[in-house]
C-alpha cells in the first residue's frame, strides 16, 4: 500500500480516527457530519472556541520523556531514608503482588457477571476470607476509600444500630482521620448528626478509663479507640473498655493495623463489635497516599450484615453439582439498589487493593505475620531507645508501642521542623511526623515510624544524623 | 473488508480451589529476618514487648503456600476473569485504553509519603497543579480538588460543600433539602441523604427528562443545592438545563453538575457557560485511568471561584515557581478521605490528556457520539430491541438506554439471561440500568473512542446471535452460560442469613459440619 502524507494523523488510543471509516459510518447511519449528530444541544449551550489546552504529547516516547522528567523533581523514599507513618507507612510489597495487580484482567475492566468475573470474584473472597482469619472475625466488606472512611461508616452503622447519636473516641487522634470521620458524623445542623466526644488519655499514653467512665452513658451510640492508637501505643485495656461499653449498650469499635495481628490480639478477642483499620499496609505501595484503603469487619449477625454500606462477596453453589461460585450478598441494601434509603452509599473504592491485600496474606501465611510482627516492634522499640540516648531528647513513652513512638525535642531548644529540614537538606532523610501544631501539649514533637524496611543500620545512621543536627 | 465468523470462545477452566484448601503447614511465601543481635541485646525478645493482656495466643489460620504456588494461584484466577480482554462496551463506564506508559510512569510514586515536605514533591505537585489547569479549561470552573475517591464520593464532596456553604451564610438548618432526578445516578441521592439532605427527586416526563414546571415545583428556600447529570444515560440531553440553573440559583441554591457522562460532550459544552457553580469527572472513566474493577478511582471535584474556599484541603497552589499544599483554609468544609487523592491516577490522567491534546479531546467526544449512533442503527435492526424514549428521533449522545421488553415477552429471555450468554461469546456482559428501570428489561451500551468499527459490528452480531437463539432455542440462553470457568450460580443463598458466607470461615462453619 501507498503512505499518504497529507491526510490527518489517526491517534494510537482511537481505531477510528481516520476519515475513511468515519465517511463510512456515517453513510451507514445517513448522516452528513458528525456535527449533526450533537443537535440536541442547543447553540447557546456550545463552547465557541477550541479548547486552549498544552500543545499534545501524541509520541509515547515524548510523553513518557516529560513524566519521567516531571516526577524526577520529587525525593521518593527510594532514594531517602524515610521515617514518616501518620496514616501511610513504608513497607514491602512482594514482587508477585506487583505482578497480580498489574494484570490487565483486574486491572482495566470495571464489572461484568460471577461466571466471566469468576477469578476476580474469588480473589475478593480471598481477601475477605483471609482478613477474617486474622480478625477472628466471620464477615468482612470489600475495602472503603480509607481507614478514616471506615471508621465513619462503622460509626454511622453503630448509630443506627442502636439509635444513639454520640461516639467517645480519644482526644488524641490522627487529624486527617479525625478530620474524615467529623465530615461523617454530620455538622449539627443535620437531623442525624452524631456528637464526637473525645476521651482523655492516661499518663500511659492509653485511654483514661476514668474519663471515659465519665462520659459513657445511655446516649453513647459507640466507643472508638484505635489498637495501636495514632501514637503508637498499644492499648493494654481492651478488655475493660469493652466491658464499659457493653454496660451502656454501646457498639465497641476498634481500629487495628492489620500488620500487628500476628503478634497482637485481634479486637474481637477483646470484646470489638466492628473492627476497622487501614488496607495500605497489605501490599499496597504507598503512591504518595494513593494506596490507603478501608476494611470493616464484624461478626455474622444478621443485624450488622444489614447495615453495610458497600459489597460483601459470598461463596455459594452453582448449578453444577459440587462446584463453586462468588456473589455479592446481601446487595439490595446498597445505594445502588435503593438510592436514598440505601445505608449510607456506595460506589467505585479500592477494589484493585483487595486483590493486592488477598496476595499479601497468601504469601506471608500465619508465620509471616508473627515475624512481621515481631520485627516492627522490636526494630521501633530499638530505634526509640537509641534516639533517646540523644542529649536533650526525651521519649514520652518509652515502651508499649507498634511501629510508631514520639519523640519529644524540647529540650534541645530545636524545633521539630528545623531538625527535619536539616535531616533532609544535609542527610537524606525524612524525620518524623512534625507534632508540635496539632498537639501542642506535647510540644517540639514527632512521630517516628520504623517498620521491617528499617535496618538497624538505618536506625543507627538516623541516630548518628540527629546526634550530628542536634550538637 | 471481511469479518472472522464469531468466535467459539471458551473462558479457561481450572477449578481452583480457595486458597485456604491449597495450604499445606510449613511452608512459606516471604521470609522476614529475624532482628539484628544489636536490637535483641537492646531491646529483649519482642514477644516480651507486647503487653501482657495483649499478645495473641491463637496463630491466625492463614493458608501456608509457597511463593510460585501463591503467584499460580491468582495468574489462574486473572486468567478466569474476562476482563476487558475483548471488547467491552459497558455503558456508564465509558471503557477506555488505559495507556501503558502512564501505568509506567505510576511506578515513581510507589515510595513517596503524603506527608512528604512540599520541597521533595514539586514534580507530583506539578502535574497536579497543571492537570487542575486542564480541567479548569474543560469546564470553566476556578479550582479543582482530587481528593474524593471515586465518582460517588465527589458527589458526596459536594454535598459537604453545599453543608459548608450554606453553614457559612446561617442557613443550614432552613437550607435542608437536595433536588435530583430519577435518572440521576442513585449516588446523588444517596450521598445528599447521607450527608443529612432530604431527598426530593424528579420524575421523568415523555420527552425523557423532567419538566421545568416540576422543578419550579420543587424548588423553594429549603432547597440546599440541586445535583444533576446530563445527558442522562439514555443519551438524551436536557436542553432546559440553563433555565434550571437559573430557577435553583434564583432561590439561594447550589447547581451541581454530574459529569459521569461527559466523554459525548468534552470539547462541546462547559459547565460554566450552562451556569453550574461545581462539578465532577470521573478519571477512571473519561481519562484514561484504569477501573481496577472498582478503584482506585477518582472523582475530581471542580467548583467556582465563589465556592473554592469551601474544599476540602490541601489544595495545590503555585507561589512564584514553587508549587504548595495549601491546609490553612479557615471555611473549608471537613475532608472526605485522607490525604490528597489517588495520585497515580491523577498522574495517569494527566498522560492521557496530554497524550490527547485540545484536538484528540474534541474528536474522541465526536468518535463517541458517531459510535454511538453507528450501533443504535444497528441494533434497531435486531427484533425484539426497542430504544428508550421511542418518539424522540433525534440522534442520541454517547450512549443510548435500549429494551428487551418485547424479547422478554416474546421469549421469557430478559436482560440478565442474554447478559450471561454474552460472555460465552468472549464479550463482557453488558451494563443494563441503575435502579429504577425506567424502562423494562434495560441494557445501556456506550462504545467510546476506543473501539473499533470492527468491535462495534461484532458485538452487535452478537447480540443479534444471542436474540436469535433466545426466539430458537430460548433453554440455550435460559441456562447460560455454558463456556465459562464456572456455570450460573444459585442466587438464593446470598439472602440467607443461615447461609450467606463472606468469608472461608463462616462457609466452614454453615456447610461443612
Amino acid at each position: 500500500m501507498l503512505l499518504k502524507t497529507n491526510e490527518p494523523q489517526a491517534h494510537p488510543w482511537m481505531a477510528n480516527s481516520t476519515a475513511e471509516i468515519q465517511q463510512a459510518m456515517l453513510a451507514a447511519i445517513g448522516a452528513r457530519s458528525i456535527a449533526e449528530l450533537f443537535e440536541q444541544i442547543p447553540a447557546d449551550h456550545r463552547l465557541r472556541r477550541p479548547l486552549d489546552l498544552p500543545p499534545a504529547l501524541v509520541s509515547e516516547a515524548e510523553l513518557s520523556r516529560h513524566l519521567v522528567e516531571t516526577l524526577r523533581r520529587n525525593r521518593t523514599g527510594a532514594e531517602c531514608l524515610s521515617f514518616l507513618g501518620a496514616g501511610c507507612w513504608p513497607h514491602h510489597v512482594p514482587a508477585v503482588v506487583d505482578e497480580i495487580v498489574g494484570r490487565t484482567e483486574f486491572l482495566t475492566p470495571v464489572w461484568g457477571s460471577p461466571q466471566s468475573d469468576h477469578g476476580r470474584n474469588q480473589a475478593w473472597f480471598e481477601f475477605n476470607s483471609q482478613l477474617g482469619e486474622l480478625l477472628d472475625m466471620e464477615v468482612v466488606q470489600l475495602p472503603v476509600y480509607s481507614w478514616g472512611c471506615a471508621a465513619g461508616h462503622a460509626i454511622r452503622m453503630a448509630s443506627r444500630i442502636t439509635g444513639r447519636h454520640e461516639v467517645l473516641l480519644p482526644r488524641v487522634s490522627d487529624p486527617e482521620r479525625l478530620s474524615v470521620i467529623r465530615t461523617y458524623c454530620e455538622p449539627r445542623e443535620m437531623p442525624r448528626h452524631i456528637d464526637l466526644v473525645p476521651v482523655d488519655s492516661d499518663a500511659a499514653g492509653e485511654l483514661d478509663l476514668a474519663d471515659l467512665r465519665r462520659k459513657i452513658s445511655q446516649r453513647t451510640a459507640a466507643v472508638y479507640f484505635e489498637n495501636p492508637s495514632y501514637l503508637g501505643m498499644i492499648e493494654s485495656k481492651g478488655a475493660e473498655i469493652a466491658a464499659l461499653a457493653q454496660a451502656s449498650g454501646a457498639q465497641l469499635i476498634v481500629g487495628a493495623d492489620p500488620l500487628s495481628l500476628g503478634i497482637l490480639k485481634a479486637p474481637v478477642q477483646y470484646g470489638a463489635d466492628i473492627a476497622v483499620g487501614p488496607t495500605q499496609p497489605l501490599g499496597v505501595h504507598m503512591n504518595a497516599g494513593g494506596g490507603v484503603g478501608g476494611y470493616i469487619a464484624s461478626r455474622d449477625e444478621e443485624r450488622y450484615v444489614r447495615e453495610y454500606n458497600g459489597f460483601l462477596v459470598s461463596i455459594t453453589e452453582t448449578e453444577r453439582e459440587g462446584e463453586h461460585g462468588f456473589a455479592l450478598a446481601s446487595s439490595h441494601q446498597t445505594s445502588y439498589g435503593m438510592r436514598e434509603a440505601g445505608k449510607d452509599w456506595t460506589g467505585n473504592s479500592v477494589y484493585l487493593w483487595a486483590i493486592a491485600a488477598a496476595v499479601y496474606m497468601a504469601l506471608l501465611g500465619p508465620c509471616g505475620f508473627r515475624e512481621i510482627g515481631q520485627l516492627i516492634i522490636a526494630r521501633s522499640h530499638y530505634a526509640a531507645r537509641r534516639i533517646g540516648t540523644i542529649d536533650g531528647v526525651r521519649l514520652p513513652f518509652e515502651s508499649g508501642f507498634f511501629k510508631e513512638f514520639v519523640v519529644d525535642f524540647d529540650a534541645t531548644g530545636s524545633t521539630v521542623a528545623e531538625i527535619n529540614r536539616r535531616l533532609r537538606e544535609e542527610h537524606a532523610i525524612f524525620g518524623g511526623k512534625d507534632l508540635s501544631k496539632e498537639l501542642p501539649e506535647l510540644g517540639q514533637s514527632a512521630l517516628f515510624c520504623v517498620t521491617e524496611l528499617h535496618t538497624a543500620a538505618d536506625i543507627d545512621r538516623l541516630v548518628a544524623a540527629l546526634t550530628e543536627v542536634l550538637s | 473488508m471481511s469479518r472472522p465468523e464469531l468466535r467459539d470462545y471458551h473462558a479457561p477452566v481450572w477449578h481452583e480451589p480457595v486458597i485456604m484448601e491449597l495450604s499445606h503447614p510449613g511452608r512459606r511465601g516471604q521470609i522476614f529476618p529475624p532482628p539484628e543481635p544489636a536490637v535483641t541485646a537492646t531491646v529483649g525478645s519482642a514477644e516480651d514487648l507486647v503487653p501482657k493482656p495483649m499478645r495473641r495466643k491463637d496463630a491466625p489460620a492463614l493458608p501456608e503456600l509457597s511463593e510460585p504456588e501463591v503467584q499460580r494461584h491468582y495468574l489462574k484466577l486473572s486468567q478466569q476473569t474476562l476482563g476487558m480482554m475483548n471488547i467491552s462496551l459497558f455503558g456508564t463506564c465509558t471503557m477506555k485504553y488505559n495507556p501503558r506508559a502512564c501505568e509506567e510512569a505510576a511506578r515513581h510514586l510507589r515510595h513517596v509519603h503524603p506527608l512528604q515536605h512540599e520541597e521533595t514533591l514539586q514534580g507530583i505537585l506539578q502535574i497536579i497543579h497543571d492537570f487542575d489547569l486542564i480541567l479548569r479549561e474543560l469546564s470553566g470552573m476556578d479550582q479543582f480538588i482530587f481528593q474524593a475517591g471515586g465518582g460517588a464520593d465527589a458527589a458526596y464532596t459536594h454535598c459537604v460543600v453545599t453543608r459548608a456553604y450554606h453553614q457559612s451564610r446561617g442557613e443550614l438548618e432552613q437550607r435542608n433539602e437536595i433536588v435530583t432526578s430519577i435518572q440521576a445516578h442513585p449516588c446523588n441521592a444517596a450521598t445528599a441523604a447521607a450527608s443529612g439532605f432530604k431527598v426530593v427527586t424528579l420524575m421523568l416526563e415523555d420527552n425523557g427528562y423532567p419538566s421545568t414546571e416540576a422543578l419550579k415545583a420543587a424548588v423553594s428556600n429549603r432547597t440546599a443545592a440541586l445535583m444533576v447529570g446530563n445527558p442522562d444515560d439514555m443519551g438524551i440531553y436536557n436542553p432546559a438545563i440553563k433555565d434550571w440553573v437559573g430557577i435553583v440559583h434564583a432561590a439561594g441554591g447550589l447547581c451541581f453538575y454530574d459529569h459521569a457522562n461527559f466523554n459525548g460532550v468534552m470539547g462541546k459544552l462547559r459547565a460554566s457557560e450552562l451556569g453550574f457553580d461545581a462539578c465532577m469527572y470521573m478519571l477512571h472513566k473519561t481519562f484514561g485511568a484504569p477501573k481496577g474493577g472498582g478503584g482506585p478511582a477518582v472523582g475530581a471535584y471542580g467548583c467556582t471561584a465563589a465556592l473554592a474556599p469551601f474544599l476540602p484541603g490541601p489544595v495545590v497552589t503555585m507561589e512564584g515557581s514553587r508549587y504548595r499544599l495549601d491546609e490553612e483554609r479557615p471555611l473549608a468544609a471537613g475532608k472526605v478521605r485522607e490525604f490528597y487523592g489517588n495520585v497515580p491516577q491523577i498522574l495517569k490522567a494527566y498522560g492521557w490528556a496530554r497524550a490527547m491534546g485540545a484536538a484528540g479531546i474534541d474528536q474522541a467526544s465526536d468518535l463517541s457520539v458517531l459510535a454511538n449512533n453507528y450501533m443504535d442503527r444497528k441494533l434497531a435492526e435486531i427484533g425484539g430491541l426497542s430504544r428508550s424514549n421511542p418518539d424522540n428521533r433525534q440522534w442520541r449522545m454517547e450512549m443510548t438506554r435500549w429494551s428487551l421488553g418485547k424479547l422478554k415477552e416474546d421469549t421469557g429471555i430478559g436482560t440478565v439471561e442474554v447478559a450471561n450468554r454474552m460472555a460465552d461469546y468472549g464479550i463482557d456482559p453488558w451494563w443494563m440500568s441503575h435502579e429504577p428501570w425506567v424502562v423494562p428489561e434495560p441494557f445501556t451500551p456506550e462504545a467510546g473512542e476506543m473501539y473499533s468499527k470492527e468491535d462495534i459490528d461484532t458485538w452487535v452480531d452478537v447480540i443479534a446471535r444471542i436474540v436469535r437463539e433466545a426466539y430458537e432455542t430460548p433453554d440455550l440462553v435460559r441456562t447460560a452460560p455454558h463456556r465459562q470457568a464456572i456455570r450460573k450460580i444459585k442466587g438464593d443463598v446470598l439472602d440467607d442469613p443461615a447461609r450467606w458466607a463472606m468469608t472461608w470461615r463462616a462457609y466452614r462453619r454453615k456447610h461443612r459440619r
